[in-house]
């Protein structure tokens, strides 16, 4: 079925009256009326116990932590051990891991619709109990497969650091 | 605690957008077509029923905080108290339990249980943005925050683990679309093939846009009671609804970042042994804890040993068809890692029904005979209630009544179970219902 359609937008335009009809028994039928309606907001955002591992970015270092008691290690920081809620220690983690599992995003929310395709993919380091969500660059995301899983990768910093976990990202060894 | 029934319900048709009734009147629509069902008037009803449960997702859709408060004021049920229940796609699976959870206690006879959610208020790319605010926002949506995205990742590697096939999952969709043809709420309604699902624009490898639900607006209500409920029902109407007992109620909770989840043991349910796991890290990324924790509490409750056997249909919560599969192990239908062959076998479909394929097993135990979440759409605040709903009309036999014909009639269903699921399996909760004759 071929579609000759114009793209919709949701550029509206400025409207300025809307009549009435003269049967107040014929106003239950003028429905909808729809506008549009902006709102932004700029948030005050405090890191708090996390902090260490945005400041660790900006030096090039991929920090995780570590519970003392359980040696338990977490490789997306937690403050505290999930399993005995004490207070966990910072540790540098591993720069090279293999990717447990991944995906290509050819769509997304609408923040990250100009970046696609990408690929999403969860990093497995050695020692380390549990996983970290990255961005995998240099990989061709036409020729996803599942033999990409296994495949080691190493740690890219951004240099000008955005406080953002996208300021590290893996690319495979070898690159 | 007291027995609880559901005894009456109603959906408004979820669409891809209903500009002409906000999220007040959309729930209206639903409670007027609950309440002719029992024969009640709106005055009347504000006179017996107790109290009120209401379920919505997210504030950023309506951008109208205390919007329970509305909507219970335009049904004309104030003074009567209420309050809302939020958990994710669960939203609704928690608000029946906790409908549930008012009169078994003894706190209310006749409890309403409403949701709604209107999705259509933003762009689709947007409101994908507003779902995955519901996952870890300093270290995942940032890096990419996408529910289809977090879904994708877990599937490969079910399949890395398990060889569950893009054409397995591809059968979920098929099967789902199908069954809505005779569904009248259901949003899409269509035969397809496994070859038209892996055509289909590719979303995040492998989901293509036919393995995932759609967003929508809709709402849904339905009416729990108490016996002494039951019995102010009949002095109120003249008649008693068949009701539908509820027998077992489950939940769990697993860590919001898929990178926390554990790689350990599998929570066992009584029919399994760990033999029949040895070597299996879980739950990882590839299933899903709290629905193993929903279900086995669910069951523990209701007295099922062997889920398969002792249940009639389930409507299960498939915002994936991924997620489907999935799921067809957590409720222990079949062993971790067979779920691909469990919709291969034909063992989810409707008997009767012809999907265009050979099944040497087809129709042992329907799974979404409604269409699903994939095809009926997924208003998040509706959606839990609406699978309680369609669950009372099939243990009712009244299918025939509220769809037009009886294609999706289960026959002689006496037990089944809704599942409502939400995040990348963050809260999960199974129910468990009998017909209550």
């Amino acid at each position: 079925m071929s579609e000759s359609r114009v793209p919709e937008d949701d550029e509206g335009t400025v409207l300025f009256r809307v009549p009435l009809p003269k049967d107040p028994g014929a106003l239950k039928d003028l429905t909808p009326l729809i506008i549009k309606h902006h709102y932004e907001i700029d948030y005050i955002h405090s890191y708090a116990q996390d902090s260490p591992f945005f400041a660790g970015l900006a030096n090039q270092r991929l920090l995780g932590t570590r519970c003392g008691s359980c040696n338990y290690t977490y490789a997306t920081p937690r403050a505290h051990c999930m399993e005995c809620g004490r207070q966990c220690d910072w540790v540098d983690l591993p720069q090279e891991g293999q990717i447990h599992t991944f995906t290509v995003c050819h769509y997304g929310s609408e923040e990250f619709l100009k970046e696609t395709p990408f690929i999403l993919a969860l990093i497995e380091f050695p020692g380390v109990d549990t996983l970290f969500l990255t961005r995998v660059v240099g990989l061709d995301p036409q020729a996803s497969s599942l033999d990409w899983i296994g495949m080691r990768v190493k740690a890219r910093f951004r240099r000008l650091s955005t406080f953002r976990p996208t300021d590290v990202y893996f690319v495979p060894i070898g690159t | 605690m007291r027995p609880v029934y559901a005894v009456s319900g109603g959906v408004c048709k979820f669409a891809r957008a209903r500009p002409d009734l906000d999220f007040r009147g959309m729930v209206k629509e639903a409670y007027d077509y609950a309440l002719t069902d029992l024969h009640l008037t709106p005055q009347h009803a504000r006179e017996i029923v107790d109290g009120t449960i209401c379920s919505y997702f997210s504030d950023h859709f309506t951008r109208q905080l205390k919007a329970g408060s509305m909507v219970q004021d335009y049904l004309g049920l104030c003074p009567k108290p209420g309050k809302r229940i939020e958990g994710g796609g669960a939203t609704g699976g928690l608000a029946v339990q906790s409908g549930w959870e008012a009169v078994a206690s003894g706190r209310f006879d006749i409890c309403v249980v409403y949701g709604f959610e209107t999705m259509s208020r933003v762009n689709t790319w947007k409101g994908n943005e507003f779902i995955a605010l519901a996952s870890d926002t300093n270290f995942d949506y940032p890096v990419g925050g996408f529910y289809s995205g977090y879904y994708a990742m877990m599937v490969v590697r079910h399949m890395k683990q398990f060889g569950t096939t893009v054409e397995q999952m591809a059968l979920v969709s098929v099967k789902n679309h199908r069954n809505a043809l005779h569904n009248p709420y259901a949003q899409k309604r269509r035969q397809i093939t496994i070859e038209d699902v892996r055509r289909a624009e590719m979303v995040a490898w492998p989901l293509t846009m036919l393995d995932i639900c759609v967003m929508s607006d809709g709402a849904a209500v339905l009416i729990l009671c108490s016996e002494d409920g039951l019995n102010t029902l009949h002095r109120a109407t003249g008649r008693t609804p068949l009701p539908a007992k509820i027998t077992g109620v489950g939940g769990g909770l697993d860590a919001m970042r898929m990178a926390d989840r554990p790689h350990g043991e599998v929570i066992l349910l009584p029919h399994e042994r760990p033999e029949d796991y040895r070597g299996l890290k879980y739950p990882g990324v590839h299933s899903f804890r709290a629905g193993r924790m929903a279900a086995k509490t669910a069951y523990q409750m209701a007295g099922i040993t062997n889920p398969l056997e002792e249940l009639d249909f389930i409507e299960l919560h498939d915002a994936y068809t991924s997620s489907e599969v999935q799921t067809y192990e957590d409720m222990g239908l079949c062993r971790y890692g067979e779920g691909g062959k469990f919709v291969e076998s034909g063992t989810p479909f409707m008997p009767a029904v012809d999907y265009g394929y050979h099944f040497p097993e087809q129709g042992r135990i329907p799974i979404n005979p409604s269409g699903g979440l994939i095809a009926c759409g997924h208003p998040v605040g509706a959606t839990g209630i609406m699978q309680g709903v369609f669950a009372l009309w099939q243990l009712q036999g009244s299918i025939r009544t509220h769809f037009g014909s009886d294609v999706l009639q289960v026959r002689n269903a006496r037990r089944g179970a809704i599942h409502s699921h939400a995040g990348t399996g963050t809260y999960v909760v199974i129910s468990i219902l009998e017909r209550g004759d």
